[in-house]
């Protein structure tokens, strides 16, 4: 099965998102992504039981804590699907960077560029 | 308890054997002392004190002292609610004595309602000490003429000290118990809560005879007549510690809304005929809420009029 | 433990920014352990921080320390070298660290970054509840181990008030009744008996309202 997915971003594997912590996402967009988004097991199927329910409680945080410093809580986002939904991975992330290409560049990234044109 | 401690026509009036019946008069959110003049004259000759409630439902109010001494000046025996919540203990002491300057003779001690349900909630509590504990203050500073810190009282406050009973709190198995440990404190008369289930207060005052603390205090029961069928609703859902049972709202959604006030008075005066005959009870405080005209009716056809004079 | 709370990020930023130096302080005790101000906390606080800042065009130096314990001299301490690389300090230790930081380094300025909340237990996972309002003077061994002090929102030394309802408080269905729990332990001790043995007028001078409280210990001084 060979799916079209966006180019654009970059995986980071993790052995369960349980493992995803709030600084994770923070420090991605500290280094100027402008959108990130975990996806976990299916609901109630987690391996360990409350790692993907852990990591959604995170993203939320983060969310908010994006929202607070002018980032936009809209650029993260948390999927759940099943290991064997290749297609629907693939729609994910073209929904997500469909999601990112419409918001911009995040702030951080049209900042850090500003400071360098300045320099 | 034949002996007079105090100069109170309530304590007279209770050891003479007679029912006794207080009311209460809440002070007005203003410093007109007309108002309280004219709730206590509306009532004065129905009962034998008035109760003047303290900052009740934690919202700010004229002070239950300075309302006293507008009652006390025109003729009318209060009865000094004091909450802990407000006062610590030099401050609980020092309105004593000055209740006392003003021959005020009884006085009832609370807890008082959490300041969350008032206007200042975002207030300090004081709770230095609690509702028994200033029991047992008020009763030291009468008989043995002192302090709490051991000096002496020159002119002891001459209080006739009640304290209040809730039968319809949880747990219940405590609430006998209770009552006894406010009678240890010294509680000479007790007024409960508003009873609106009989059956549940029977019991209460059923176990408290066996155990004797009816020989040993004065109960009053307490009454406060439904001015409709949401009061009704509101005292059972919204108040705590309240016990409405459902035939009480049934029987006022029963009638036409502008005959359920009429309902509620016949209903406060068929409770009060039917307690008058248990053992135990020895009065009624009847809280007519911001509803002082119709505790004569309710006096009268209780059967409590006249009162007596003695 | 210390129970705190997170302060709001918004009040943070308006403390600090007007300094172009801070240094984020975790402590690795009780904030730690209740996740208000442990490492964690410290490291998401001061990215969040120095996004804000870049964001608007004002590039900080934000830099991140935790430390084993803010109320002890000798860890402490360690800030001594660097205090001077920095105009300002955000703590995020209870209100004794802060303090004690502040008291030792006369001439920076402090923040909180978090609100100590009480003396309290984890009760579940993200729930954290009191139980002791450090009194001074302790009285569980005659209230079946449950303490009205901090547990009664009326402190009732003899409870419970008229106000206690299914077990619950007054004050919100949410809380439960001190007595209740203290009259439910007494039972399971089969000793309701000392639930008439009246609570004596407390000695509050133990308390806050003794003014600040100190405990001396001759046999273990130096």
């Amino acid at each position: 099965m060979r799916l079209k997915i966006p180019a654009n971003f970059r995986i980071v594997r993790v052995p369960c998102t349980g493992k995803v912590d709030i600084i994770h996402v923070l420090r991605a967009f500290e280094k100027g992504a402008d959108g990130v988004y975990v996806v976990g097991c299916m609901e109630g199927d987690c391996h360990y039981n409350e790692g993907n329910f852990r990591a959604r409680k995170r993203i939320e945080q983060a969310a908010m804590i994006l929202d607070k410093v002018g980032v936009g809580g809209e650029r993260v986002k948390m999927f759940n699907l099943s290991s064997g939904e290749g297609p629907l991975f693939a729609q994910y992330s073209i929904e997500m960077n469909n999601k990112i290409i419409e918001l911009g560049p995040s702030p951080i990234r049209v900042a850090k560029q500003n400071k360098k044109n300045a320099a | 308890m034949s002996n007079l401690n105090t100069q109170s026509n309530l304590e007279k009036v209770l050891k003479a054997g007679h029912i006794g019946v207080t009311s209460e008069c809440g002070p007005p959110r203003g410093s007109d002392p007309e108002e309280v003049r004219k709730k206590g004259l509306l009532i004065k000759d129905h009962v034998d004190a008035v109760n003047v409630t303290d900052n009740q439902t934690a919202m700010t109010r004229m002070s239950s002292l300075a309302a006293c001494i507008h009652l006390k000046l025109i003729g009318i025996e209060p009865v000094l609610q004091m909450v802990t919540r407000d006062r610590n203990r030099v401050a609980l002491q020092s309105d004593i004595l000055g209740a006392a300057s003003f021959d005020i003779p009884n006085m009832l001690c609370l807890s008082g309602d959490h300041q969350s349900f008032g206007d200042c909630a975002q207030g300090q509590n004081v709770h230095d000490l609690d509702s028994m504990q200033l029991v047992q203050t008020v009763r030291y500073m009468r008989d043995e003429g002192k302090f709490l810190g051991g000096d002496d009282i020159k002119r002891p406050p001459k209080i006739f000290v009640g304290a209040a009973a809730n039968p319809f709190a949880d747990p219940f198995e405590i609430r006998v118990p209770r009552l006894a440990k406010k009678i240890a404190c010294g509680a000479e008369f007790i007024q409960t809560q508003c009873i609106y289930n009989l059956d549940k207060f029977k019991e209460w005052i059923k176990r408290a005879n066996e155990r004797g603390l009816t020989d040993k205090t004065f109960i009053m029961a307490g009454m406060t007549p439904m001015k409709s069928v949401g009061m009704a609703k509101y005292m059972k859902n919204r108040v705590p510690g309240m016990d409405v049972p459902d035939e009480i709202i049934s029987r006022l959604a029963g009638v036409p809304k502008e005959k359920q006030a009429q309902e509620g008075i016949d209903i406060c005066v068929e409770h009060i005929q039917e307690l008058k005959e248990i053992k135990g009870v020895s009065g009624f405080h009847i809280m007519a809420i911001e509803w002082e005209e119709k505790v004569p009716e309710i006096v009268e056809r209780a059967g409590l009029y006249p009162r007596p004079a003695i | 433990m210390i129970i705190a709370e997170k302060k709001p990020i918004e009040e943070i930023i308006d403390e600090v920014k007007d300094f172009n130096r801070i240094l984020i302080l975790g402590c690795n005790e009780c904030v730690t352990v209740c996740e208000a101000g442990g490492k964690k906390e410290v490291e998401v606080l001061s990215s969040a921080l120095r996004m804000y800042f870049i964001t608007k065009g004002d590039e900080k130096v934000i830099d991140e320390k935790t430390l084993e314990r803010q109320c002890d001299h000798e860890y402490l301490e360690e800030l001594r070298g660097n205090i001077d690389d920095y105009d300002a300090i955000v703590s995020l230790a209870c209100g004794v660290g802060v303090q004690f930081a502040a008291e030792k380094y006369l001439t920076t300025p402090l923040f909180p970054g978090v609100n100590t909340v009480c003396l309290g237990a984890n009760e579940d996972r993200g729930l954290w509840t009191e139980r002791c309002q450090a009194c001074g003077s302790c009285i569980l061994a005659r209230t079946g181990g449950i303490c009205p002090v901090s547990r009664c929102a009326k402190r009732v030394m003899n409870g419970p008030c008229g106000g206690s309802t299914n077990g619950k408080c007054e004050i919100s269905k949410d809380v439960d009744c001190a007595w209740q729990l203290i009259v439910d332990r007494l039972n399971a001790l089969n000793k309701m008996g000392d639930y008439e043995k009246v609570a004596p007028i407390k000695d509050w001078s133990t308390d806050r309202a003794g003014g600040p409280r100190t405990v001396t210990r001759e046999d273990v001084k130096i």
